[in-house]
């Protein structure tokens, strides 16, 4: 009953309804946007229009959970963000479209990668044991894992695909596989963590982000809302960081075979 | 059909036994190919473009995977073998220099250096004079010409000393007036050594040029294997 009543009285509040409101303002400049876009025969008008109601509902059902077990035990939050993971691994392994095992990959890159973060930093209290904070910071850590893996996911296939030649002419020199394509993985792991490096650059100058915003919105101290940003920033970056080595590693051990023959040429539909 | 059991059975370092690769359900790129060369000679591996020669090259190396049959160099079935230590004494070279970015050396060292190993000053001189690029130790890739590159390309092969040279197709992506200089050096390679090789042209008279055996390859069967005369002779007549 009690749980009911929360939910009653978090949707009939002043706030939310006053919500709604800038939903619709904001929904409305959105509008303008696309309308302008069609006059000039640019047409995102569907996609446009499909992505903001799916995003509206996913963001309102999030805030419907997080009504209902906002006061329940934090392992309800660790569920949600296992369920998160699962989520940005089946959005994130198609790019990585042809490529062996890309969901396993992608699952064990943005578990790896986000979990032992989110574990970590609230093993040393950064993120408070509070559902209220986990959930945001933890999805906020996810979702940057999610990106570095779709970016290694695909430039991946690109840097193999377009080096198959050199790939193996070091092959039949007699070298590992992990020397021969080094260079190509270093490539994948730098070019998947630029939005996370340049996160972290432009932090302050460019852009305020949600975090910080949204406790300053709330009338957080600007210093210590600073202070917290910084440090969400850089749980992101070593996610993102984590994740984009653990991908890279396992996406290097799929494209052999065991005679060390390079598997992925896409010139050729299946290996005999 | 001159095959294996002509040869002097002392002699044969490398040998097919019944080489087959599918890659689809109802398509064998190389069917049930068995031929053997022995030490110091030179086989032409030659036959239309899309006949299955170049893909039968890659399976001498194991840089493609039978789906049956195997190889046996010096008498040893390749698959006891490690790749690595295979792709050693079974060198390649191929169509394209495909040539690792860097100076010339940092391509000719990158075998051994793979390994742990290191390659004297004096080696490096002493390749790059055999392909004909004295002096070249310092430049960069990317200044030099195609034939310059697979040159570079063969110094990498030829620095792991291997038993066997495979080359697939190594003057077809130069220009003419570069092949022939490119193609004069693998045969004073190929007989100065002593190296036993097999050269995969589609360019018959190359192949007359070049080998002491020619095997043609049609639809990936082995259609005629023999001496250039005798292959030559039948081709002709």
């Amino acid at each position: 009953m009690t749980l009911l009543h929360d939910m009653l009285t978090s949707l009939t509040s002043p706030q939310v309804v006053n919500g709604l409101i800038q939903v619709a303002a904001a929904s409305v400049m959105v509008l303008i946007v696309v309308i302008i876009a069609s006059f000039n025969r640019v047409k995102i008008a569907r996609e446009t229009i499909t992505s903001m109601a799916r995003g509206f509902i996913q963001i309102l059902l999030v805030g419907i959970i997080l009504v209902l077990i906002i006061n329940a035990s934090i392992i309800f939050g660790y569920l949600v963000l296992a369920m998160m993971i699962i989520f940005a691994a089946i959005l994130s392994y198609k790019r990585g479209k042809g490529l062996p095992g890309a969901f396993k990959i992608s699952l064990l890159a943005i578990g790896i990668g986000s979990g032992i973060t989110i574990l970590i930093m609230a093993l040393v209290g950064v993120i408070e044991p509070k559902i209220a904070n986990l959930i945001p910071v933890g999805s906020m850590i996810i979702s940057s894992s999610m990106r570095t893996n779709s970016l290694s996911l695909n430039r991946f296939r690109a840097e193999i695909e377009s080096h198959v030649g050199q790939i193996e002419a070091g092959l039949a020199l007699g070298a590992p596989p992990a020397t021969v394509i080094e260079t190509y993985l270093n490539n994948t792991v730098y070019a998947s963590i630029i939005p996370a490096v340049d996160t972290l650059r432009s932090l302050g100058i460019v852009f305020i982000p949600g975090l910080a915003s949204g406790m300053l919105l709330a009338g957080a101290n600007p210093i210590y809302a600073a202070e917290y940003q910084f440090a969400a920033m850089a749980m992101l970056f070593a996610a993102s960081t984590l994740t984009g080595l653990v991908s890279g590693l396992l996406l290097r051990s799929t494209i052999f075979s065991a005679a060390e023959q390079l598997t992925l040429r896409p010139q050729i539909t299946k290996i005999g | 059909m001159d095959t294996a059991a002509s040869l002097d059975q002392q002699k044969i370092v490398l040998e097919a036994c019944n080489l087959r690769r599918v890659v689809a359900p109802d398509k064998a790129i190389v069917d049930d190919i068995s031929l053997a060369v022995q030490k110091g000679e030179t086989l032409a591996i030659v036959g239309p473009s899309g006949s299955g020669k170049s893909s039968f090259l890659r399976l001498l190396n194991r840089l493609d995977e039978p789906t049956s049959g195997t190889v046996f160099l010096d008498g040893v079935d390749y698959t006891t073998l490690s790749p690595r230590m295979l792709r050693r004494q079974v060198g390649m070279v191929m169509q394209s220099a495909y040539l690792f970015p860097g100076t010339v050396t940092d391509n000719i060292t990158f075998g051994p250096r793979s390994r742990g190993e290191q390659v004297s000053k004096q080696r490096i001189q002493e390749l790059l004079e055999h392909v004909q690029l004295a002096g070249y130790e310092t430049r960069d890739i990317n200044g030099l010409s195609g034939g310059e590159a697979q040159r570079v390309s063969l110094a990498r092969t030829l620095v792991n000393d291997p038993q066997v040279l495979l080359l697939d197709e190594p003057t077809s992506a130069l220009d003419e007036a570069t092949r022939s200089g490119v193609e004069q050096l693998i045969n004073t390679i190929m007989h100065s050594q002593g190296l036993t090789s097999i050269i995969v042209t589609h360019d018959m008279a190359q192949a007359a040029r070049l080998a002491d055996r020619v095997a043609v390859i049609k639809s990936g069967k082995l259609e005629r294997i023999g001496t250039v005369e005798e292959v030559l002779h039948d081709t002709i007549a």
